[in-house]
């Protein structure tokens, strides 16, 4: 199973995100922001990072990407997306998700083992945990507050599309302490906090996050 | 050569806390009666040539979607000079 990673210019997480995939079993394969298809991947990760410096807004100039063009399609043709992070942010950019992230709350980058509580697991990303799991994954953001209006709160609340909510604390403002969401049909998911950096014992605060990655490869293997 | 500014604001709905910042530290240097302090963003453009109908038209559809995030923002194009 092939998953690609996208590197826009000043991604961060690529590498570790391409490695999580590795460690769940699966081949990564690199995308870059300039090509023009998704090489036949069976799924994407769009990474962390810096992507155009966060100029303009985070997220902003990523979603212009040529890359973007065929992904935005094939998202919404069912092809499995997980944004983290500066994926988040370009997802949202790309009107693949509802809302927007704004500056933290607290005007601090914030960079902490973060507790989350997994809320959705029909997506093909969190198959593998169970409703009401919690788990500990790093968190590191400047503009992570997740902002909608109380209308597409409400929806995506009575949709079941709130995939992961912030326990113990809420780290940057995030409305109804929602760390990540999903589409209407389940297969596109945006995250703030970090899966791909709690994958192995050595260098993460937990294996955790393995679970987004074994999800997706177990999901298209059935599939 | 033609300028056009785009300015670009967070809606009034969306929390400022760059502006909060601004607006406790206009209340340290001694300003009072402050009660508000939004921050936004001011983009000039500097076109060759006329700024035509069909121009401005593709000036305010980049407006609302590069320029400015009508999830949490409004743009208003303050100003045209051919």
């Amino acid at each position: 199973m092939r998953i690609g990673v996208v590197t826009f210019p000043g991604s961060l997480d690529d590498r570790d995100a391409a490695r999580a995939v590795r460690v769940a079993g699966g081949e990564a394969v690199e995308l870059w922001h300039g090509d023009a298809d998704l090489h036949g991947v069976d799924a994407v990760v769009l990474p962390g990072g810096f992507s155009y410096g966060d100029y303009l807004r985070c997220g902003a100039i990523a979603r212009f990407a040529p890359v973007m063009g065929p992904l935005v399609d094939a998202a919404n043709g069912g092809l499995p997306v997980l944004g983290i992070c500066n994926g988040f942010q370009v997802l949202c950019e790309s009107h693949l998700l509802p809302g927007a992230l704004v500056r933290n709350d607290s005007l601090h980058f914030v960079c902490r083992d973060q507790r989350l509580r997994i809320e959705s697991t029909t997506t093909p990303w969190t198959s593998e945990y169970t409703v009401g799991q919690e788990i500990v994954v790093p968190l590191k953001n400047g503009e992570g507050g997740y902002v909608a209006s109380e209308a597409v709160l409400d929806e995506l609340e009575g949709e079941g599309r709130v995939v992961a909510r912030y326990l113990e604390l809420n780290p940057n403002g995030s409305r109804r302490d929602i760390a990540g969401i999903s589409n209407a049909r389940g297969n596109v998911v945006g995250l703030m906090p970090h899966p791909e950096h709690a994958v192995e014992a050595l260098t993460g605060p937990t294996t955790d996050g393995l679970g987004f990655f074994t999800s997706i490869l177990k999901g298209l293997v059935e599939a | 050569m033609a300028r056009v500014v785009v300015d670009v604001m967070l809606k009034p709905e969306i929390l400022d806390p760059q502006g909060k910042a601004v607006e406790g530290a206009l209340a340290r240097l001694g300003l009072a009666g402050v009660t508000s302090v939004r921050q936004g963003k001011s983009f000039d453009l500097e076109i060759d040539g006329a700024v035509d109908e069909a121009r401005l038209a593709q000036i305010h559809e980049l407006a609302g979607s590069l320029l400015s995030n009508p999830v949490i923002e409004d743009y208003v194009i303050r100003e045209v000079t051919a």
